[in-house]
């Protein structure tokens, strides 16, 4: 029986959504008063679902200090209470939520092998969220 | 194609226990959760159906029968049990969350006449929820 199994998890950090190869007057005109050169910070929400068989002598997808102990380990303490443009996973690219998204399952999908990493989802505010799943269609 | 989802609450204790498994095993595999006199959670039941919507009713489902068999199936089976010792889909099966999801599915399943179940989801808490699609 395959199951999906959701976890969510939060973190907190700042960023500045601005583009190197654009002008001043197309940054402000792009990202607004995200392009605010001091950053601002956001709660993260994260949900990270993984899927699997239900493995019938322990009842579980996964077990979840395992994917609590990585989640933790991988990203939050990486990525809480950190200016996201100075990581690593984002130097070329605008810390955008979108591709934070991608970054974390990115993480996941390489180095989380304890069940297959379905998708992830970031909530930046309560009125946006975004998702990926690799690039495949995500099942409602 | 419409989907309709419905909530419900109930809350329940368990406890992880696999009698094949030594002590220790139990201990470090379950932890907290092995603890024999059970613990509890306020669950949060989503059952997801889904169907055309009906041209004279404009309805996918009758949600007043949908909230029956869903109290008759699950809420009454369930609310205010220990799932371990008192509902029988657990005699044998570890109530996991993905095992109440699972149960919750084949419970309600077979008596959806008018649209067909989709997803049930089940949070354990807010923090943490199932989602089963009947895959085999």
């Amino acid at each position: 029986m395959k199951a999906y199994l959701t976890r969510r998890y939060w973190f907190c950090a700042s960023h500045r959504l601005h583009c190197d190869d654009m002008s001043a007057e197309e940054n402000l005109a792009a990202y607004g008063k995200c392009n605010n050169p001091h950053g601002h910070g956001h709660n993260y929400f994260l949900e990270v679902t993984v899927a699997g068989h239900v493995d019938q002598s322990t009842g579980m997808v996964c077990n979840l200090v395992d994917l609590d102990n990585f989640v933790k380990e991988k990203i939050l303490e990486r990525f809480d209470h950190q200016n996201l443009n100075t990581l690593a996973e984002f130097q070329g690219m605008v810390p955008t939520t979108e591709n934070l998204c991608i970054g974390a399952y990115d993480i996941l999908h390489k180095e989380f092998h304890y069940a297959e990493v379905d998708k992830v989802r970031v909530e930046e505010t309560m009125l946006n969220s975004f998702e990926y799943a690799g690039g495949r269609e995500i099942r409602y | 194609m419409v989907y309709l989802t419905r909530k419900a609450e109930f809350s329940a204790s368990h406890y992880y226990h696999n009698p094949e498994f030594t002590p220790e095993e139990n201990q470090r595999i379950f932890g907290k959760c092995n603890n024999p006199h059970g613990h509890g959670h306020n669950y949060t039941l989503e059952v997801t159906v889904k169907g055309e919507v009906d041209r004279r009713s404009g309805f996918v489902v009758d949600l007043k029968e949908l909230k029956e068999i869903m109290n008759r199936e699950v809420i009454d089976a369930m609310d205010h049990r220990f799932l371990n010792k008192e509902v029988g889909d657990f005699k044998d099966v570890i109530p996991t969350t993905e095992n109440l999801a699972i149960s919750i599915w084949r419970r309600l399943q077979p008596k959806l006449n008018l649209a067909k179940l989709h997803r049930v989801r089940v949070y354990e808490t807010p923090d943490l929820f199932v989602d089963f699609y009947g895959e085999a």
